[in-house]
């Protein structure tokens, strides 16, 4: 493999056991297929496209599929979105319900929530359709969720992907905004709730908050007009930047190729898989429809979102439990682990430093998230292409920058949920409040440790396993007396893949043309030292063939009839 | 008051006394029948039945006086129980609460100690000692009142503890408010009527009776109402409900991905 020339761009090899292309047979249909094609291939040069994009290679791993996920959960909330919109009133005026549910009759709502019931109870399917909708928004976000946390840790956001992975970001933060608004249209006592939460954090902005606030509402809380906005936003403008940025991200995908975990035969010049056309096409088209129908199987059997339980919003009534849904869990969570009496007045204007605190810490957890890609790029140096995903293992400090990251996200989610978490498992919401904000700081502190020493040990125990092999647990006695045990060699297929990682050594502080040393270049020097001090070097081509001739004197001795013997 | 002097020596000197007793029994009778049928019903189990009360004296001086005292005065162990009435006793003692097993952050319902009728008799002896509110009578606790009302009452007064659909939720230090599914009629209108633990008391006059009724209406359609959507999960709204989508719809997901990347060996 390494006589394979380096190119931008890696080529694309069809896994051999799907190599072979079916004959096609010379029936009327297929002739009329071709003269169809050919048609509309003289009309819009689309052939091209197809060669292309039908000849795309996608590596086979699980992990690979959770993209997928993604998208076709956001199909189904299209297609069960479209058809809520046929009954959903975005208004807020005043209508007295006269619906099938007994206890809501004769209560006067809006109409949003109106509708929302109306849907739920004399809408046939329409109560399915809500909580497929509602469903597929959770499983949305969730497989987006897991899908970066693949690309982060298999390091597939280095050079030449860092765009997309800039781009997968937005799709993650507007897959939030649309779970958020569509979460408040209802205008049930649950979502009223939650705006209340966000025009209470709006408000504690400090200068613009009031302002802003009345400005999102149309004067004050709850006003009249928000959830026509909200409506808006949910059906129009979001999903039309996602649907934008998510055709980019696909078409990044496309121009940059897969990634693929190294293996025989799978280089970072190559991509080695099955093409779209036929059997990936076919393959995914199935997952569409597993994925829909699991979702669907969720929606029949679990209620989600209640809102007649819930009753209309009242700004006085709040039900003890209100959360948001999960992926707001995070801010949710901020605002509880907050000090309560933070903030600090100066002259008449009050700055509540229990609501920007929070903005600023999760604004910054953000976007560092949003640019890691470039800082990583930038701490160790690397401006070479990479093809071929990491084991998280090979990149132990981002794997601990990683785990630290997730700790972190972990406890602002779970003190989301603090209240429900002390009454099942009989605590103090204090004890349990004040546990979470010790373990906010300590964590991921904890989490990054463990992370990089698990890493690394497991580097060890590979370069242990490529250099002497598995203990068989088989104990020989030699001639002379001595007894060891017999170690297996792995085969040269299952030695690659502990192998083909690269090595990354601390950068060398250089001083620049002038002769100095910039502060920018130390600091980049200690970060880079930071980031590969620890580290386990990849077996070399020398110390295998070394660790070869050990094994080689023994099994060339008394060994070797061992050997023979299994 | 000018005409006081004359009018004295036409009157016993007591007459005023004995006048403005009759009155004040009069208008607080009055009033007690009229707001309250709770009251009337202390004053008819009181007197109907005094072994009732003499068995409760037995059983309160042996199980609950340590804490609450020879003449229900209460000690810094137990508060008083003077006032408390019938009601209180049933609900305490009826759910178990007391008597206390261990001290914590609140009494825990737990298998009551007493049988019906020793709790009665506690119940009889204590509101023997001093008037309070009264158990509830059965056509006080018919589930057949109006469930909206009940409904909108529920969230304004009792859900931001008990939660929308009465499952429950977390109090300070902590103390919590349990989950009403399933709890006998009887007992979530005596809670209401004398506020245990760290509920507030909802009298008549804050929540009518009928009130009271039309609550325990509504919870009772959301027990016998199963939820339309399928499987409640707990009813604890977006945090069971995301549990649910990372262990059950992420977990399904990903089975399937690995199942269909799968190669056969």
């Amino acid at each position: 493999m390494s006589t394979i020339q380096r190119s931008d761009v890696p080529h694309e090899v069809v896994d051999p056991a799907f190599a072979e292309t079916p004959k096609i047979a010379n029936t009327p249909a297929s002739r009329f297929t071709s003269a169809a094609a050919n048609y509309i291939d003289e009309r819009t040069s689309i052939s091209a496209v197809v060669k292309e994009f039908g000849r795309k290679i996608f590596p086979d791993h699980w992990s690979f599929m959770l993209g997928e996920v993604a998208l076709y959960s956001f199909i189904v909330i299209l297609l069960t979105g479209t058809f809520l919109t046929f009954f959903f009133q975005a208004s807020m005026a005043e209508v007295t319900y006269d619906g099938t549910y007994l206890p809501l009759k004769g209560i006067d709502m809006s109409a949003a929530m109106n509708s929302t019931l109306h849907i739920s109870f004399d809408i046939r399917g329409g109560l399915l359709m809500r909580q497929v909708h509602h469903w597929a928004a959770l499983l949305f976000v969730a497989s987006i969720g897991l899908h970066m946390l693949r690309i982060f840790f298999t390091g597939a956001f280095r050079k030449p992907r860092e765009l997309n992975w800039v781009i997968g970001f937005v799709l993650f933060i507007l897959a939030m905004a649309e779970g958020f608004t569509g979460y408040s249209l209802p205008d049930d006592l649950l979502s009223g709730n939650g705006l209340r939460i966000i025009d209470g954090l709006v408000k504690g902005l400090p200068v613009i908050g009031t302002w802003t606030s009345y400005l999102l509402f149309g004067g004050e809380f709850p006003g009249t007009e928000i959830v026509g906005r909200l409506y808006t936003l949910h059906i129009l403008l979001l999903p039309a930047i996602l649907v934008a940025a998510l055709g980019v991200h696909l078409l990044l995908l496309v121009i940059n190729k897969h990634t693929q975990f190294a293996g025989p035969g799978k280089t970072n010049d190559n991509v080695v898989g099955v093409p779209i056309m036929p059997v990936f096409a076919a393959k995914a088209g199935g997952f569409f429809f597993i994925v829909f129908g699991v979702i669907v199987l969720m929606a029949s059997f679990f209620t989600i979102n209640p809102i007649w339980e819930y009753g209309p919003y009242d700004p006085s009534p709040i039900s003890a439990g209100t959360q948001p849904d999960w992926y707001i869990g995070f801010a949710d969570g901020a605002l509880r682990l907050v000090p309560s009496n933070w903030g600090f007045m100066i002259g008449p204007w009050t700055f509540s430093l229990n609501i920007v605190a929070p903005v600023v810490v999760l604004g910054l957890f953000i976007v560092v998230v949003l640019i890691y890609p470039f800082v990583e790029g930038w701490v160790t140096g690397d401006k070479r292409e990479h093809h071929i995903a990491d084991r998280p293992r090979n990149a132990p400090t981002r794997t601990a920058i990683g785990a630290a990251g997730v700790t972190f996200y972990a406890v602002l989610w779970a003190a989301a949920s603090s209240d429900l978490i002390a009454t099942h498992f009989g605590l103090s919401i204090e004890g349990v409040i004040r546990s979470l904000q010790i373990l906010l700081i300590v964590g991921p502190i904890i989490a990054y440790q463990a992370a990089k020493r698990v890493s690394l040990a497991l580097q060890k125990k590979d370069r242990e396993i490529a250099l002497h092999g598995y203990e068989s647990g088989r104990i020989v006695r030699l001639p002379g007396g001595e007894y060891i045990e017999v170690h297996e060699q792995l085969s040269d297929y299952e030695r690659w893949r502990l192998l083909s990682f690269e090595d990354y050594k601390p950068l060398m502080l250089r001083p620049d043309a002038k002769g100095r040393i910039s502060a920018g270049q130390r600091t980049r020097a200690l970060l880079s030292n930071w980031f590969f001090e620890d580290r386990i070097a990849p077996v070399s081509a020398t110390e295998l063939e070394q660790s070869h001739g050990d094994h080689g004197a023994v099994e060339a001795g008394e060994g070797h009839a061992v050997e023979s013997g299994h | 008051m000018a005409r006081k002097p004359a009018k004295a020596n036409r009157r016993h000197p007591l007459a005023t006394v004995v006048l403005i007793a009759i009155g004040l029994a009069f208008t607080g009778g009055g009033y007690a029948l009229f707001t309250s049928t709770a009251t009337a019903q202390t004053d008819t189990a009181s007197s109907t039945s005094q072994s009732s009360v003499d068995e409760g004296k037995k059983l309160f001086a042996a199980n609950c006086q340590t804490c609450h005292g020879m003449a229900l005065e209460g000690t810094p162990a137990g508060p008083s129980l003077l006032g408390v009435g019938a009601a209180s006793v049933d609900f305490q003692v009826g759910t178990g609460r007391m008597p206390l097993a261990t001290d914590g952050p609140q009494a825990m319902q737990k298998p009551p100690q007493f049988t019906e009728e020793q709790t009665q008799a506690l119940a009889d002896y204590v509101a023997s000692l001093s008037p309070g509110p009264a158990i509830p009578t059965a056509d006080q606790l018919t589930a057949n009142g109006n469930a909206t009302n009940g409904g909108e009452l529920f969230r304004i007064n009792c859900a931001m503890c008990h939660n929308v659909a009465g499952a429950g939720g977390a109090l300070t230090e902590g103390k919590f408010a349990p989950d009403l599914t399933g709890v006998d009629s009887k007992y979530i209108y005596e809670a209401m009527l004398t506020g245990p633990q760290n509920m507030p008391v909802f009298n008549d006059h804050n929540i009518t009776p009928e009130d009271k009724r039309d609550i325990i209406t509504y919870l009772k359609y959301l027990q016998n109402n199963p939820s339309p959507g399928g499987f409640e999960l707990g009813n604890l709204g977006p945090v069971a409900e995301g549990l649910f989508i990372w262990i059950f719809g992420i977990g399904a997901v990903v089975a399937l991905t690995v199942w269909l990347t799968a190669k056969s060996n």
